[in-house]
């Protein structure tokens, strides 16, 4: 089947034999997108969040058939090195990511905390994260920057 | 003049040796561009195989270490730019690339920076030695009239000057590294001692950092391998029409090693979910439930003594106090984000292999006698993955990958699963520890005894047995590996009479291998949760205790550090518990001389435990670390917090579970870690020691974690915690019997 939607804000159409392909599996093979990350497949660790019209969603355990005209938000649709999101630059200002395998969900995930509600309290922050896991310990780091990002914005 | 100095250098052209047939798409490449360097030396006692200097002034430095989010990256460029006086941003680093970098042994037991980067450092030393000689020549001045700045020398107070890449641009220096070429005055630092930024993060931030999992080539196959059903079982068929409705995918079938291969990743994917194939055999585990009595009862290889002094008499001597205590670890994952990863292109007469593993040149041996190939004509290029701290799945999803591209004449990518990587990656081994101690009516503790069980690593085995060889029944060393899990089983303190000793023990289920500070972690939670048990029974405080025992004064110095940031308040009669409190709150303090002879960590926790349901949190963590040489004291404070919270999670929630036949704990769900509304308030301080030698900094505040957390435990409810994981059932239990 085809299915037509927007990644990163321009238009594209995917073809996929399997209507139930993951997500996942076209941005990072068909699209090239490699920052959203595959870590379980089961929708428990959320290395692979992604914002589908503004919500952050697992794309591992989100099947292509179900992305027909959507708007799809990437890691690299927030912002580059060169000219990062507000939240990544608070992110690389404390240094919040060891391996950085896991970072990227977390990012798409506090960013679509911070699009809702942009002064979330730290106990808030964490809730958001449950679904986030990491490995190397970048915790504490994380709820800086995500905090840092949220005062810069208030 | 200038003549004389290029032929003195050396001479020979850094580039251009005929070695194409090595050459690889820039995108396969751990840097665009690196192949360049091919051809280059390797050698690790020779200056030319760690660093390259150009004509435009830049210089690469080539590592066998590998940075795995541990910050490398950044340190060891400080120290190269340090001893070279370069501004950083003119080095660019390669690293973990067997055909471009110097064999520095396996990025392994926190030894990144003490010796990779101390081998980087002298040779930087020792090139710009050379380098201030070459312009004595050339500037016709003796070399004590000369002066380095940012890779410009010239003459003190003004006048001549010669650069870099003017004096060997691209040229090898020829010369051997002086492990003695003298170091810069510490009061010079420039960029040692500062928290520089690591050059990764902001690609990690955006997405843009490449992986292992992101490796593509022309024509690569997606491979998923179908792992036995239960241990040690042999495939007798499989039915490769059961696959037939997924389009370009084939079975591969080499001996027990199965593998659907696809065009596409997600076909191999869907494939293996319905590959149909009959198994047959295994190897029976022991019972998960009983596993200690398993190991106690095991047969006793070697008996060794880590520590022996005076005598244990004081055990059974009238007038004594004695106390004993039993504590179990049990077998834990590595527990990557990343199910492991690896892309092989295997050709009649070569081999390129992309890994994460933290062993390139290790494994680079045992991949070429695998393939029955020259070792030289195997290229092992490290790539990024998910940390993994020791070894997980990396090398065994490396070999399936290998044999499978020698088979189907592809490059081939083998992805794990989640299930693949809990299940299969090589385990952290359980430990059992029993103490003995006795105290007299002073308060002097006047015998102590460890005595541990631990499963005993087989000697000079070249790696850890691989799964793939076993399968495709290709011969390869067989045995266990496990780290060097005996160190820090005895006590740290001055006491007279110490006997710590461990029994190793021939079984254990499960392979094993290095998990972070592989052992230490046990054995400094037995070892200091038994010290905080004797202080309680000699009525000390924990803290005063310790500094009453601790001889070394830079112990005492974290610990006191640790206390001041505690507002430690001593209660050598331990704490009244309230028994009608709904939430318990303690503090407790640990201290590790960690492998007894490098770095120095003491830690302060404080907890909350809920009574009515035995969960346990930590609310503050306080650590003072004493690393030696600091060469980047921010990305030493983030390695130390990552020590804490992965050390939190193995105590507060790890256990792999196992049937007599399989593990059990195959996903996030059936093995859970520490989720972020745990996360402690950290409070982390280095000692920096500008004179000293760099110790390492990726594993030693892992240690105490457990014991400063058991220790609070006991002060907030008066139970003691000798078991992990420390989990709500078995704290309520406890706490119930208090």
């Amino acid at each position: 089947m085809n299915v037509q939607l927007r990644v990163n804000g321009t238009p594209r159409t995917v073809q996929a034999d399997d209507p139930d392909t993951p997500l996942l599996y076209v941005l990072r093979n068909d699209l090239d997108l490699t920052g959203t990350h595959f870590g379980c497949g089961l929708a428990q660790c959320g290395a692979c969040t992604v914002h589908v019209d503004g919500r952050a969603v697992r794309s591992c355990s989100t099947p292509i058939r179900a992305m027909q005209g959507k708007s799809v938000i990437t890691i690299e649709g927030l912002g580059s090195p060169e000219n990062p999101d507000p939240l990544q630059a608070a992110f690389i200002a404390e240094q919040a990511a060891q391996c950085g395998y896991c970072t990227a969900g977390i990012v798409m995930t506090a960013r679509a905390l911070l699009n809702q509600n942009p002064n979330p309290t730290e106990a808030q922050v964490r809730d958001a994260l449950t679904g986030n896991l990491c490995r190397c310990g970048s915790h504490a780091r994380v709820l800086k920057a995500v905090m840092r990002a949220a005062g810069a914005r208030s | 003049m200038k003549r004389r100095a290029f032929l003195k250098a050396g001479g020979a052209l850094v580039v251009g040796v005929a070695l194409g047939e090595w050459r690889l798409p820039a995108r396969a490449q751990s840097i665009p561009n690196a192949d360049r360097f091919l051809g280059k030396p390797l050698a690790p006692d020779q200056v030319d195989s760690f660093l390259a200097i150009h004509a435009d002034d830049t210089v690469t430095m080539f590592t066998g270490k590998v940075d795995l989010g541990t910050g490398g990256r950044i340190a060891l460029r400080q120290m190269v730019a340090e001893e070279l006086e370069i501004p950083i941003e003119r080095l660019t680093m390669i690293e973990g690339d067997t055909a471009l970098t110097p064999d520095q042994a396996r990025t392994a037991g926190s030894y990144g920076i003490a010796r990779g980067g101390m081998q980087l450092r002298q040779a930087a030393a020792t090139a710009r030695q050379a380098l201030l000689g070459l312009a004595a020549q050339q500037l016709n001045r003796p070399a004590a009239d000369l002066e380095i700045v940012d890779g410009v020398v010239r003459v003190k107070g003004g006048g001549a000057s010669v650069r870099y890449g003017e004096l060997i641009g691209d040229r090898t220096l020829g010369l051997k590294l002086d492990p003695k070429a003298p170091l810069k005055d510490p009061q010079r630092f420039r960029f040692i001692g500062k928290s520089l930024p690591r050059p990764d993060v902001a690609a990690k931030i955006t997405g843009r950092h490449r992986y292992v999992n992101d490796v593509k080539l022309p024509q690569m196959l997606h491979a998923r391998v179908i792992h036995p059903p239960v241990v040690g079982a042999t495939l007798r068929s499989v039915d490769e029409s059961s696959i037939a409705s997924v389009p370009d995918t084939r079975v591969v079938r080499i001996e027990s090693l199965l593998a659907v291969v696809s065009e596409r990743e997600w076909d191999a994917v869907r494939a293996a979910r319905i590959v149909k194939s009959e198994w047959t055999g295994g190897t029976p585990l022991p019972d998960h439930a009983t596993l200690y009595d398993t190991m106690k009862s095991s047969q006793v290889v070697r008996q060794q003594d880590v520590a022996k002094k005076g005598d244990l008499s004081a055990l059974s001597a009238p007038g004594m106090r004695t106390l004993n205590g039993t504590y179990r670890w049990p077998v834990q994952t590595h527990g990557t984000m990343a199910p492991s990863c690896a892309v092989a292109d295997v050709g009649a007469d070569r081999a390129t292999i992309w890994s994460s593993t933290q062993g390139p040149h290790q494994y680079q041996a045992i991949f070429a006698r695998i393939l029955g190939m020259p070792r030289d004509r195997v290229r092992v290029i490290y790539m990024d993955g998910a940390g993994t701290y020791g070894q997980a799945g990396a090398e065994d999803a490396a070999c399936e990958a290998i044999l499978l591209s020698r088979a189907l004449k592809r490059p081939v990518r083998v992805q794990w699963m989640r299930g693949d990587e809990h299940a299969w990656d090589p385990k952290g081994p359980p430990q059992l520890l029993e103490l003995r101690a006795a105290v007299d009516g002073q308060g002097a503790v006047t015998a102590w005894e460890t005595r541990a069980w631990l499963p005993v690593a087989t000697a000079n085995l070249p790696g850890v047995p691989l799964m793939a060889p076993d399968a495709a029944k290709i011969e390869q060393p067989q045995g266990r590996s496990t780290g060097l899990i005996h160190q820090n089983v005895d006590p740290p303190y001055g006491f007279a009479n110490v006997h710590a000793g461990v029994s190793w023990i021939a079984d254990a289920p499960l392979r094993t291998s290095a998990i972070r500070a592989p052992g230490k972690i046990a054995n400094t939670f037995a070892v200091e949760s038994f010290t905080d048990e004797i202080a309680a029974l000699a009525g000390a405080d924990p803290l005063e205790f310790r500094l009453r025992h601790l001889k070394n004064p830079r112990g005492v110095e974290v610990l006191r550090t640790v206390a001041t940031r505690m507002s430690w308040q001593p209660r050598p009669a331990g704490r009244t518990i309230d028994r009608a409190a709904a939430v318990m709150t303690g503090r407790g303090l640990a201290y590790v001389h960690y492998k007894h002879d490098e770095t120095i960590v003491a830690m302060g926790m404080e907890v909350e435990v809920t009574r009515a349901t035995g969960a346990i949190r930590v609310t503050r963590v306080v650590c003072a670390q004493d690393c030696g040489l600091v060469i980047n004291p921010d990305n030493v404070k983030s390695q130390v917090e990552g020590n804490i919270i992965q050390t939190l999670s193995r105590a507060l929630h790890e256990d792999v579970t196992f049937d007599r036949q399989k593990v059990t704990s195959v996903d996030w769900a059936t093995y859970p870690i520490l989720k972020f509304p745990e996360t402690p308030a950290l409070d982390v301080e280095l000692i920096q020691r500008l004179g000293e030698p760099p110790l390492g900094a990726g594993e030693a505040a892992s240690a105490p974690v457990p014991a400063a957390l058991s220790n609070a435990v006991f002060d907030a409810t008066g139970v003691r915690l000798r078991e992990v994981p420390f989990r709500p059932d078995r704290v309520k239990a406890a706490l119930g019997g208090s």
